[in-house]
Order: structure tokens, then C-alpha cells, then sequence
């Protein structure tokens, strides 16, 4: 199922390169997104068949984890099973652009609070000062009171910074800012298989609408794909 | 009718780079804030729940207005309570900004969003920052 759902995707790749430069101009392809495939970011590998058919693209996926939220619960890949969510990264201190990306992410919940197929992830990058109690009081202060479709998740620090780098949104480059200036912003959205499809800055209010604009176009395909999965099954 | 002239045009200039001066000072406490504040307090001073105070309508800001110099200079740590809403953020403290930039900040502050809250003078900002020894004298 995974490889059929990856070489779907091979037709809509040229659409996807775009949206990998993360410039603010690709969100202007997006008629093309309501019929189309979300690109697959990240490093990617030609694998020859070991039958001699067509060589399989395979796409880097999200690592195995294993993180605990605010109400204590684990949080792993299996959390995220049949779903897509959204993560980012950040931490309850912090005074500088955590605020806005939170309160961006805030506004990406709002709209799909209701649905149980979006789910939201955030991780503390200062595990030492973020214990449950306080990712607690942090998830409460901001209006999420379900652990379940928002999870503020703390882990050792190692783990959270290979995370960081597997979901692309440990630092960013911005060229349109003097001296190429990087920040830490990124909201990264993930498919059922552990890919992420779209990496957003979460301090720019286009950016974010963008988010708000492909869950469902992600939604669609992840539906399409089980449905097709489902009829294939004998 | 030449001198005239150019005095007119003197006069033109002058005037005009006094205008630019005097946008830049009336702009400089919205810039700053913009820098320095709006991603936690937000742009329009709204704050973010319960977790970051708000600053619009926020009677912390009249009820402790000698104490804010200080209090940008300083930072902020431990319970607060905004509007009858108890915070606890960490503010981290402005050692990058001088005693008249704190000034354009708080005079912003204290006028923007329907706040009507009595404004400040460099001198005045600059005494009651002594209470917490962050006078620059600039």
C-alpha cells in the first residue's frame, strides 16, 4: 500500500518541487492543490527493484519516537495512526517567537479541533524545564484541554532535536531577511506514513493560511488511498 | 524677490526635515514595540489567553504605570495579575534599549488600542528607572 500510494505521488512531484524552495509565491499554485497531491519533502532515494521492474522512490520518513504529553500519556507513532497531524517545536519560557507560532497554530486547531483526524503535536525543546505539570498549565493556558487532539510532549532532549531534524523545522533559512537570518518557526504537516508533506513558517500568517489550506487536500488523498486499499483487499 | 524666494524654500526645508524627524519620534515607540513586544503581546496588544497578558485595556497598565520602566528594563517573573487573569510567563528583561527608547514604548503602549493612559517624559522614565538602578541617562 505504501508503494502504490508512492508512485501515485510520482505523478504530482513536479507540483511538490515548488513548494520545497518554501517560498511565499508557491502558495500561488493553489488551484492546482485542489486536485492535486501534496509534495513529498525531504531527502529521497531511487531504490533499483530487486525484480527488475521500475525503480521505487523512497521518501524519508519520520523516525520511530517515543514522547509523553501533558496529561502523562505516551505519545508514538502509533498515536498517529490512520491520521495526519501538525507539529512544531517550542518551549513554555520561551519569550521570543513561540508566542506567535503558538498562537498561528492556535488559530490552524480552531478550524480543526472538531475533526479527529487532524491531530496537533508540539514538542518542548527544554525538557529539563518542561515537566507534565507544566506542559499541562502551558496546554491549559492556551484553551486545549484535550490532551488527545493536541499534545504538548516532552522527551530527552537528544531525542527531541533528532525530531527537530527529521520534521525539518529545527532552523530555516529566510533569504528575504537581511543576512539570511534563521529562526525556528516551522510547522511541519505528516501523512499516515510518517512524511512530511508541507513545511510551513508559523511566524507568517500567509504560510499558515496555506496549512489551513492543504489538510484537506492531505485528508482527501489519505481517504482515497485507504478507500483503494480497502477495495483491493480480497 | 530672490531672497524671498529663498527663504521660502529654506523655510520649506526646514519644515520638512523637521516633519520627518518628528514622524520618526512619534513612530519609533510602534516600531520598537513591533521589535520587541508584539510577538508575545501580540500586534494589537491582545496577548495570548491565558498565558501572555494583554496590554489593550489592560488595568495593569494604569494601576502599576510607575513601576513599568522598570519592568520592560528588568523583565518580569512570577504571578501577575492582568484584568482579574492571574499570568506567570517569564518577560525577559531590555538592556538593548535606552531610557528615551523605553519612553517612545511605553508612550505607545499607554495611548494605542483605546488606551487613555497619562504618557511619560524621558526625564520622568528615566527617575523611576533608578528605583531599579536601569537608568542609561539616554
Amino acid at each position: 500500500m505504501i508503494r502504490f500510494a508512492l508512485r501515485r505521488a510520482l505523478g504530482s512531484l513536479f507540483i511538490g518541487l515548488g513548494s520545497l524552495t518554501l517560498l511565499p509565491a508557491c502558495s500561488s499554485s493553489s488551484a492546482d492543490q485542489q486536485t492535486a497531491q501534496l509534495p513529498y519533502i525531504g531527502e529521497r532515494e531511487v531504490v533499483p527493484s530487486p525484480t527488475g521492474g521500475p525503480a521505487d522512490t523512497v521518501y524519508a520518513t519520520i523516525p520511530t519516537f517515543h514522547l509523553t504529553d501533558q496529561a502523562g500519556q505516551p505519545v508514538t507513532n502509533a498515536t498517529f495512526k490512520d491520521k495526519v497531524y501538525i507539529t512544531d517545536f517550542f518551549f513554555a519560557t520561551c519569550p521570543s517567537i513561540c508566542p506567535k507560532m503558538q498562537s498561528e497554530l492556535l488559530r490552524v486547531y480552531e478550524k480543526y479541533k472538531d475533526n479527529p483526524r487532524v491531530v496537533f503535536l508540539s514538542h518542548t525543546i527544554d525538557p529539563a524545564h518542561d515537566s507534565i505539570p507544566v506542559l499541562r498549565d502551558y496546554a491549559e493556558r492556551l484553551g486545549v484541554t484535550d490532551a488527545s487532539r493536541w499534545h504538548f510532549a516532552t522527551a530527552p532532549h537528544d531525542t527531541v532535536f533528532a525530531l527537530a531534524r527529521a520534521y525539518m523545522t529545527g532552523a530555516q533559512v529566510d533569504k528575504e531577511a537581511p543576512g539570511g537570518f534563521t529562526h525556528t518557526g516551522a510547522f511541519a504537516l505528516i501523512d499516515p506514513n510518517r512524511h512530511v508533506r508541507g513545511i510551513y513558517d508559523g511566524l507568517n500568517k500567509d504560510e499558515v493560511d496555506r496549512l489551513i489550506k492543504e489538510i484537506p487536500v492531505l485528508l482527501q488523498e489519505v481517504s482515497a488511498t485507504s478507500a483503494t486499499a480497502t477495495a483491493k483487499q480480497p | 524677490m530672490r531672497s524671498w524666494w529663498l527663504r521660502g524654500a529654506a523655510g520649506l526645508a526646514v519644515a520638512s526635515v523637521l516633519a520627518g524627524c518628528f514622524s520618526n519620534r512619534q513612530n519609533e515607540g510602534e516600531k520598537l514595540y513591533a521589535t520587541h513586544c508584539a510577538s508575545c503581546h501580540g500586534e494589537q496588544g491582545e496577548g495570548l489567553r491565558r498565558l501572555i497578558p494583554p496590554l489593550a485595556g489592560a488595568d495593569y497598565l494604569r494601576q502599576q504605570r510607575a513601576a513599568l520602566p522598570c519592568l520592560i528594563r528588568k523583565g518580569q517573573q512570577g504571578p501577575i495579575l492582568v484584568n482579574g487573569v492571574t499570568f506567570n510567563q517569564v518577560m525577559p528583561g531590555h538592556d538593548d534599549l535606552t531610557d528615551s527608547q523605553i519612553t517612545n514604548i511605553l508612550n505607545f503602549v499607554q495611548q494605542q488600542w483605546g488606551n487613555q493612559n497619562q504618557t511619560y517624559t524621558i526625564r520622568e522614565v528615566s527617575e523611576l528607572l533608578d528605583a531599579c538602578h536601569g537608568s542609561d541617562g539616554q
